[in-house]
């Protein structure tokens, strides 16, 4: 049932959201989402760290077809179920200096969007997490749409574009997947790792390609990274938070979840491939960042570039590659919703994004510049904070897979800290302009918001086994499956 | 808690204490709390090397990073090398946190300032302390941070940005061989701790040459590089002199930059069977001190001169590592960071004086007016370059006389080098503190020694700089060689293979060598003092001269070759092929579907908000049936 709750409870609230007036639903939704926190900080205390699927629920769906309305978490999904808990009450709380028109039906996109990012990493039947991972999509659709900036309707048909494609090459290999199935057919995940050994290496190679373009555009991967940039800048800054913060991860996920142990065969012939695809996505995304005018738009192609040593890291196939990408998953979540939100408060105060326009502004912001450098600092991967362990293992798993990839990938250390050095400097130091003189530092809200998230880049940095013990029997236990 | 765990603590309390009470503690009371940290910290270190037992002490703090079999700890190693190292930057520190009393007490930025120190500090012990290589990494990248924050300390002024970003990204191209150095270690040896991988080294019967150990040493060393800037990773050094002086005497002399030689000398089992990368140690080595030594002789800031001074001396302290000459090296970090730190104290009790100049062509005959200054200097040029009975001359020598045994050509660059080193310390020296004034009235008239909380660190380290050398007395001169006594059980099971120096050419190398340094020192007097000559204003300069001002151009060639193709780049992959061809084949795709929808526009109007719609509805339609199951 708790799972459930974990699902509900933003469907339910979200709900209420919609009938009310005003502020009201501000508040509705960021009590909703801390509710939820206290939920998935109660998964997280209760979970017993071993491979088994825990707080499961299963109901007949669609019943005589086999498919079953089946949830559950285990170790892997309840890192993301954290990631997603703990980020969506600080996106929400973010948004408490600014007002939207429509305010309820805004906020309660965000809950739809929470429950439906909760269904996916948590369902345990093939076609319910289609149904979830689809589902998220309307949205952030909406909220782009409706709440972006001038270029909106233009980038979101881009987005749109690219997602349904993707989602219907994903549609058909589950489908081929579940026809698969011995008897009366079962879209059980499980099922599907089952049959993994009957399917040859055509089947296999297809079912990969499918699996890999789906992925790979939600994440995104090079070369189906075009939409992101766009999406990023244009969408209100909340729903740049969704999309880098969580909805990313729904891609990494999959790969986790489905690609990997469905497609065994298909991984040992065609990883290389991915492999050489993402490590192109992380020197590519840096190289681009790091002449990026626009801050959004920056920390868009380095989201990009991190995405892509997460996916490298997953196609080693390693148990620190995997790891490595679980924990980055997180520490990635809380760095580039701090950073997005440094960036919404300086357009805010100075209405301006763009980094020659900027300047000097630590000069009377002290607060801001420390949390600031922290979230930099954690996306740098600076030892003791929580983008390093992440980094140190991925790469370390590369590495393992293949010493050139990990040698390459690891360039993302030194292109990561000149486009970070870049963006802060360009923003905070140097002489003051006129957009930034008389910067004011950090409100209650802004505090509320930044305070925590610049501890949990310390704290996880100093404390990974926070979320690596939980995570390792089942990711083992994956792990098995693959080699079999 | 143990002694060893307190020491990086105060530190880090101080940090946590003056930078989130920053501008709320009074300035009175931030200097005692930084300096007061430091102390303690060192009064630990001096009371377990007064303890010392001999054998290695671990103590394990908690799990930090456990994957599958590989558990990395925050864990500290105790032994003859850390010790020694923790002496030097906790004495050194504290020295230098109580000098900055004085230094900084004008600055808005005060509480900052030794908040950042303190953090330092922490990250440097950890550097030395650790017990396993990972744990070095947090205290390599920390300091990294720490000057970077320290460099651009001053960060209204857009060149000091520049400079400490340059400092931090060269640091990282190093890291990342160090990283990768770390996973062939573990990919190899399973283990990052020391204790396990020296362990497996000493007993598995690695030949001379292995090729996983020259890989490992050979990524080890391009930390090193970077770390402690030779060649080619050496250009941030001398740019890092855009922060406060105490930060240049601490971290860019004393300090930070003499962690490659730490690690180096902590990994000594495995690159004493790596030949290779010893030669490669010794050429970097050597070329670096020779060339950063050649670029000293006409620079005229006098922070630069230092600078270059110190990539140059590292350059020595390579070239002795890669002869296996490990304690005379480690000797060379220890007399060096007594004179270096000196130096760049007296520079800033100068720069305090002249306010802000750092011109040496604007100073001059400031001996009168800065005595303990100038004394204190004084000694400290003579301990550089190499003259007896300072510091510098005993570990100098010992590395030279190694090296001589090794390859006489490489001797005899480096000898050419130390000729250099004389001369542009003495040049220094006399164009800053003899002749005339040469400053503005206005800086004449503010002239003054600096108080005692920067003198009296000045004279402590003066001592230390005359004295250090009987530290390591060698035999011929009546000592026992103690640090190299003291260090010897770190070396006992590596198969180091160096010649002894007979005593003839021991002798003989070191008449060589002082005869060469105060023939420079002579010639410098003859120029500068005699002839009172001053060096040209800039522009003035031509041929050789003005290509060694302007420091071979390496920056323009960096620039060149590196930064203005990566922008090129940048551009090209952003406007060609994410915009013209990406971006291009899916709008294609998209109105391709767009036209053939346009025959089924009854059902497909071409607008996203339909297909969405669509998309809407069939989901909903498919949970409603879905929904049967719930409720019915």
């Amino acid at each position: 049932m708790l799972t459930l709750s974990l699902i509900f409870l933003p469907i339910v609230a979200g709900l209420l959201t919609l009938t009310t007036k005003g502020e009201n639903a501000k508040t509705l939704a960021s009590l909703a989402a801390f509710a939820e926190l206290v939920l998935g900080g109660y998964a997280y205390c209760t979970f017993v760290p071993n491979a088994t699927s825990q707080f499961a629920y299963s109901h007949s769906w669609i019943a005589n077809a086999g498919i079953n309305f089946s949830v559950g978490i285990d170790g892997i999904s309840l890192i993301l179920v954290s990631l997603t808990t703990l980020v969506v009450p600080f996106i929400i709380l973010s948004t408490f200096n600014l007002r939207y028109k429509n305010p309820s039906v805004f906020y309660a996109l965000i809950l739809f969007m929470q429950a439906a990012l909760v269904g996916v990493f948590t369902a345990k039947d093939a076609f319910l997490f289609y149904f979830f991972f689809e589902a998220a999509l309307i949205p952030i659709y909406f909220i782009a749409a409706i709440w972006g900036g001038e270029n909106r309707i233009k980038v979101t048909f881009k987005f749109f574009v690219y997602t349904l494609f993707g989602s219907l090459f994903m549609l058909l290999a589950l489908v081929y997947l579940y026809l698969e199935t011995p008897g009366t057919h079962s879209s059980e995940i499980t099922a599907f790792y089952d049959i993994a050994s009957s399917l040859d290496l055509k089947e296999q190679s297809l079912l990969f390609g499918a699996f890999f373009i789906a992925f790979a555009i939600k994440m995104p991967l090079f070369p189906f990274h075009t939409w992101q940039p766009d999406t990023y800048v244009e969408a209100p800054t909340a729903g740049t938070m969704l999309l880098s913060g969580v909805m990313l991860k729904m891609g990494t996920y999959g790969l986790i979840r489905l690609l990997l142990p469905i497609v065994p065969l298909g991984v040992q012939h065609w990883g290389m491939v991915a492999v050489i695809l993402s490590v192109i996505g992380i020197v590519y995304g840096s190289i681009i960042a790091i002449q990026q005018k626009d801050m959004k738009r920056l920390i868009a192609y380095s989201s990009f570039a991190h995405v892509g040593l997460m996916a490298a890291g997953i196609f080693s196939g390693t148990l620190d590659g995997i790891q490595g990408a679980l924990i980055q998953m997180v520490a990635h979540g809380i760095n580039v919703v701090g950073l997005f939100f440094v960036v919404e408060i300086i357009q805010q105060r100075t209405k301006s994004r763009v980094l020659d326009t900027l300047g000097g502004i630590t000069q009377t912001t002290p607060l801001l510049t420390v949390t600031f450098i922290i979230l930099m600092l954690g996306s740098v991967a600076l030892p003791l904070t929580n983008g390093f362990v992440g980094e140190f293992l991925l790469l370390k798993g590369v590495y393992e897979y293949n010493a050139w990839a990990g040698a390459i990938a690891g360039l993302t250390i030194i292109l990561g800290a000149v486009y970070m050095l870049r963006l802060v400097q360009k923003s905070m130091f140097g002489p003051t302009t006129s957009l930034t003189e008389g910067f004011a530092d950090l409100t209650l809200s802004e505090k509320a918001t930044l305070f925590p998230l610049a501890f949990m880049v310390i704290l996880f940095g100093l404390a990974p086994n926070i979320f690596l013990t939980v995570s390792e029997p089942a990711v083992a236990q994956l792990l098995t499956l693959i080699s079999k | 808690m143990s002694l060893i765990t307190l020491i990086p603590l105060f530190p880090l309390l101080g940090f946590l204490i003056n930078g989130i009470g920053f501008r709320k503690v009074p300035n009175s009371l931030v200097g005692i709390i930084g300096s007061a940290a430091a102390l303690a910290s060192f009064a630990c270190a001096l009371s377990l090397f007064l303890n010392f037992s001999g054998t290695p002490q671990l103590v394990h703090v908690f799990d930090w990073i456990t994957v599958g079999k590989l558990n990395i700890a925050m864990s500290f190693q105790i032994d003859q090398l850390s010790l020694l190292m923790l002496l030097i930057i906790t004495g050194v520190g504290s020295l230098i946190h109580i000098y900055s009393i004085g230094y900084m007490h004008h600055d808005e930025g005060f509480g900052k300032f030794f908040a950042f120190l303190n953090l330092f500090l922490f990250f440097m012990l950890l550097l030395v302390m650790g017990s396993n290589y990972v744990v070095m990494f947090i205290g390599w990248e920390g300091v990294g941070l720490c000057s970077y924050l320290l460099i651009g300390f001053w960060n209204k002024n857009v060149n000091y940005g520049a400079a400490a970003r340059k400092a931090f990204i060269m640091n990282r191209i190093g890291d990342l061989g160090f990283l990768l150095g770390i996973f062939l270690i573990i990919a190899h040896f399973g283990s990052v701790e020391y204790a396990d991988v020296f362990g497996k080294v000493a007993e598995g019967g690695y030949l001379s040459g292995d090729k996983t150990l020259v890989a490992i040493t050979l990524l080890l060393f391009v930390g090193a590089m970077g770390k402690s800037a030779q060649i080619p990773l050496y250009t941030w050094l001398p740019d890092a002199m855009a922060g406060p002086t105490p930060v240049s005497a601490l971290i860019h002399a004393a300090t930070m930059v003499t962690a490659g030689i730490y690690m180096i000398i902590r990994s000594n089992i495995m690159y004493s069977l790596a030949p290779e990368t010893l030669e490669v140690v010794a050429w970097v080595g050597l070329a670096t001190a020779v060339f950063a030594a050649s670029i000293g002789l006409f620079q005229n800031d006098i922070k630069k001169v230092l600078a270059y001074s110190t990539v140059s001396q590292l350059g020595y302290m390579f070239m002795g590592l890669g002869v296996m000459a490990y304690s005379s090296s480690f000797f060379h970090v220890m007399t060096h960071a007594f004179f270096k730190a000196l130096l760049f104290l007296g520079a800033g009790s100068v720069i305090h004086a002249m306010s802000d100049e750092q011109d040496i062509r604007s100073m001059g005959g400031l001996r009168k007016k800065l005595p303990i200054t100038f004394i204190t200097f004084l000694i400290a040029t003579i301990a550089i370059s190499g003259i007896p009975p300072f510091a510098g001359f005993f570990s100098k020598d010992e590395i030279l006389a190694h090296v001589y045994e090794h390859n006489k050509l490489m001797w005899a660059f480096g000898l050419l080098g130390s000729i250099m080193t004389s001369f542009y310390m003495f040049r220094l020296l006399f164009l800053t503190f003899f002749g005339e004034f040469r400053g503005t009235k206005e800086q004449e008239h503010h002239l003054h020694e600096s108080p005692l909380t920067m003198t009296a660190p000045l004279m402590v380290l003066a001592v230390l700089s005359a004295i250090a050398g009987f530290f390591n007395l060698p035999h011929i001169f009546g000592g026992h060689a103690g640090l190299a006594e003291f260090m010897a059980p770190l070396f006992a099971h590596s198969h180091v293979e160096t010649a002894e120096v007979s005593e003839s050419t021991e002798i003989m190398l070191m008449v060589i060598s002082v005869v060469a340094a105060l023939a420079s020192a002579i010639v410098a007097y003859v120029i500068y003092v005699s002839k009172k000559a001053v060096p040209a204003a800039d522009g003035a300069e031509s041929g050789l001269q003005k290509v060694i001002y302007n420091k071979y151009y390496i920056d323009e060639l960096y620039d060149a070759v590196f930064v203005k193709p990566i922008s090129a780049l940048s551009t090209f992959f952003h406007d060609v092929i994410d915009f013209l061809g990406i971006d291009l084949i899916v709008e294609s795709i998209g109105k391709l579907v767009k036209t053939l929808s346009a025959e089924a526009r009854l059902l497909q109007n071409g607008t996203t908000g339909f297909y969405l719609f669509a998309m809407v509805l069939s989901i909903v339609a498919l949970l409603a049936w879905g929904l049967q199951g719930f409720f019915f």
